[in-house]
């Protein structure tokens, strides 16, 4: 049993896990270690170009890129991952009450989830932002605001997939409980699908956290993000590329290694 | 008929929606919208003036019949940021007017770069038999899609602009003044958009073909002595487009949500970059607006594309 596990592995997991791996190892020894203070400048060594001492080199004040990127790296996954976990919670729920008993309120939620599907996401969190104010914790529920939709919708339909199975009619026939049924029979049973939309999500939420924090309306300093990092680096494009080079192949590595994990994962379910 | 008729009312119908909440929302932010315009000149007197002069003393309701009919007449407000002069105040209609050609501009070449690339790529690569190709254009794409519209910006900046020198990063020509020079910047802050939306259309594409292929008309094509080139131009790729044709559709909705984030890396002064601006100055009649005009593109070309996909395949109106 466990062999055929083992042979279903693939190389879209084995790559994808280990770059996720690593980035996540990264993000949390930056909670801990940097190799120099985030906020330590140095006007001697401005736009030092990557060396020993400092392997991305330094930025306009000096100051570590390495250590900045480690701290950004923390930041944008944190933000991500309580984003994917506030949405995808509201998601369940709303989904499995919806998708389960049906009605009206099943019709409402569809026609708002319709109508905010159709809509770029990134032009919705500016919504929200915009009449929220920005900050670490306002971005956090604009873009768990506009990640619901998407998670009510696949949990619902899944739910309408599996209300009408056998092995739910007989549960129900032997009188177990509504929520017991809801989320103790069904609810297991939607995970593989559930998981692959969380990492797509997961993704979604990087490249819109740090889209936000690129426009200036995201994290705002002096928490590193980023985002922040690159469009302050942009304006040294001449002088200093590596400064851009880091942060940027940080968001790409993050990403890939994500997407190449639920590939993987897609895949071995297949 | 009936069906566009149907088509017609949920467009305005949505409009309508998306007009109250833009408008609702921006009604319970807290901070009072007069005394942030007048600053330390505010008098008692000046702020009732001002108040007046903005139809703020008004009831909710009435302000939105108001403004909504003013809108529909083509009077989109006034700016609560920009101003004209000292006693006048910039019309958002202005402000809005010679930003618009820019942001379409830029949609309209990086949806030309996306089609004329990635459909011959996508056929290319349904039709190459060779697994290293196939490996090649999977690692490309995956990576491709990984990267962020903003980060791609800078990439181009770099490689483009600083790099082969093919242009000047930030020196925007206006297009009153040179349109060629105007379509020329633009093409660079168009490859980035269009870049990983010509993987994600050639693969779609490709495997929208290979589907294709496996149908029983194929085979036929085939049997009655079509050659390869025959089948897969005159019968696999004009099946195959179809979905392609939807898929494009949903992509010009990304392009626009895309162009926000590419106007503000290139130093484009187009509507996306307005729309920034104004968030973070809190000018919320330009906000208003901006949101309406983009749900109505976004609403406008997914009705185009039914509509389109009606003409091409008469088989749907059928069902």
């Amino acid at each position: 049993m466990k062999k055929h596990f083992v042979k279903k592995w693939n190389r879209y997991f084995i790559i994808g896990f280990i770059m996720t791996a690593v980035a996540i190892l990264i993000a949390v020894a930056g909670v801990f270690w940097t190799p120099y203070s985030t906020t330590a400048m140095s006007a001697s060594e401005k736009f030092a170009a990557p060396s020993l001492a400092h392997p991305f080199g330094t930025d306009n004040f000096g100051r570590d890129i390495l250590s900045r990127v480690m701290k950004g790296v923390g930041t944008t996954v944190l933000i991500s991952s309580l984003v994917v976990l506030i949405s995808g919670g509201i998601g369940i729920l709303a989904g499995a009450l919806t998708g389960y008993f049906g009605g009206i309120l099943d019709e409402v939620i569809m026609r708002f989830t319709d109508a905010v599907n159709g809509f770029p996401s990134i032009l919705l969190a500016l919504v929200v932002i915009s009449i929220l104010g920005t900050g670490r914790q306002n971005v956090i529920i604009s873009l768990a605001i506009v990640f619901v939709p998407s998670f009510v919708r696949i949990v619902r339909s899944e739910f309408i997939r599996l209300r009408d199975a056998d092995y739910i009619s007989r549960a129900r026939l032997m009188g177990v409980g509504r929520v017991r049924i809801l989320f103790v029979h069904i609810l297991p049973n939607i995970f593989s699908t559930f998981w692959v939309s969380v990492m797509i999500g997961f993704n979604n939420a990087i490249l819109a956290e740090s889209g936000m924090s690129y426009l200036g309306i995201g994290v705002q300093p002096p928490d590193a993000t980023l985002g922040k990092m690159l469009s302050d680096a942009q304006g040294y494009l001449m002088t200093a590329p590596w400064y851009a080079l880091a942060p940027g192949l940080a968001i790409v590595w993050i990403v890939l290694g994500f997407s190449l994990l639920s590939e993987g994962i897609r895949r071995m379910q297949a | 008929m009936k069906y566009f008729a149907k088509k017609i009312i949920t467009l305005i119908m949505t409009l309508f929606v998306v007009s109250v909440a833009a408008f609702v929302a921006f009604q319970i932010i807290p901070g009072d919208v007069v005394t942030s315009i007048l600053g330390t000149e505010a008098t008692p007197e000046r702020e009732v003036q001002l108040r007046a002069q903005l139809g703020l003393d008004r009831p909710p309701i009435e302000r939105y019949v108001n403004w909504i009919t003013d809108v529909l007449k083509g009077d989109l407000g006034v700016s609560y940021r920009y101003s004209k002069n000292m006693n006048e105040m910039m019309p958002v209609a202005e402000l809005i007017g010679d930003k618009l050609p820019v942001t379409l501009w830029l949609a309209a070449v990086s949806l030309g770069i996306i089609i004329v690339v990635s459909i011959p790529l996508g056929v290319l690569w349904a039709r190459s038999r060779s697994r290293v190709a196939d490996a090649l254009f999977s690692v490309c794409t995956q990576v491709t899609m990984a990267v962020p519209s903003f980060f791609l910006g800078i990439l181009v900046t770099y490689l483009f602009g600083i790099i082969l020198k093919l242009f000047a990063p930030g020196g925007y020509v206006s297009y009153k003044e040179d349109f060629a020079g105007f379509l020329g910047y633009l093409l660079f802050p168009a490859i980035s958009i269009a870049l990983p939306k010509v993987a994600m259309t050639a693969r779609f594409l490709r495997n929208s073909m290979l589907t294709e292929m496996k149908s029983d008309y194929v085979r036929t094509a085939y049997s009655k002595g079509c050659t390869d080139r025959r089948v897969m131009y005159a019968h696999v790729l004009r099946n195959a487009l179809m979905p392609v044709v939807t898929f494009l559709g949903m992509i010009i909705a990304e392009i626009v949500a895309g162009s926000i984030v590419v106007e503000q890396v290139f130093g484009l002064p187009g509507v996306g970059r307005l729309l920034i601006s104004s968030i973070s100055t809190r000018d919320f009649p330009v906000v208003e607006i901006l949101i309406l005009y983009i749900t109505f593109v976004v609403i406008f070309v997914y009705f185009l594309v039914d509509i389109l996909y009606r003409v091409i395949d008469p088989r749907i109106s059928n069902r």
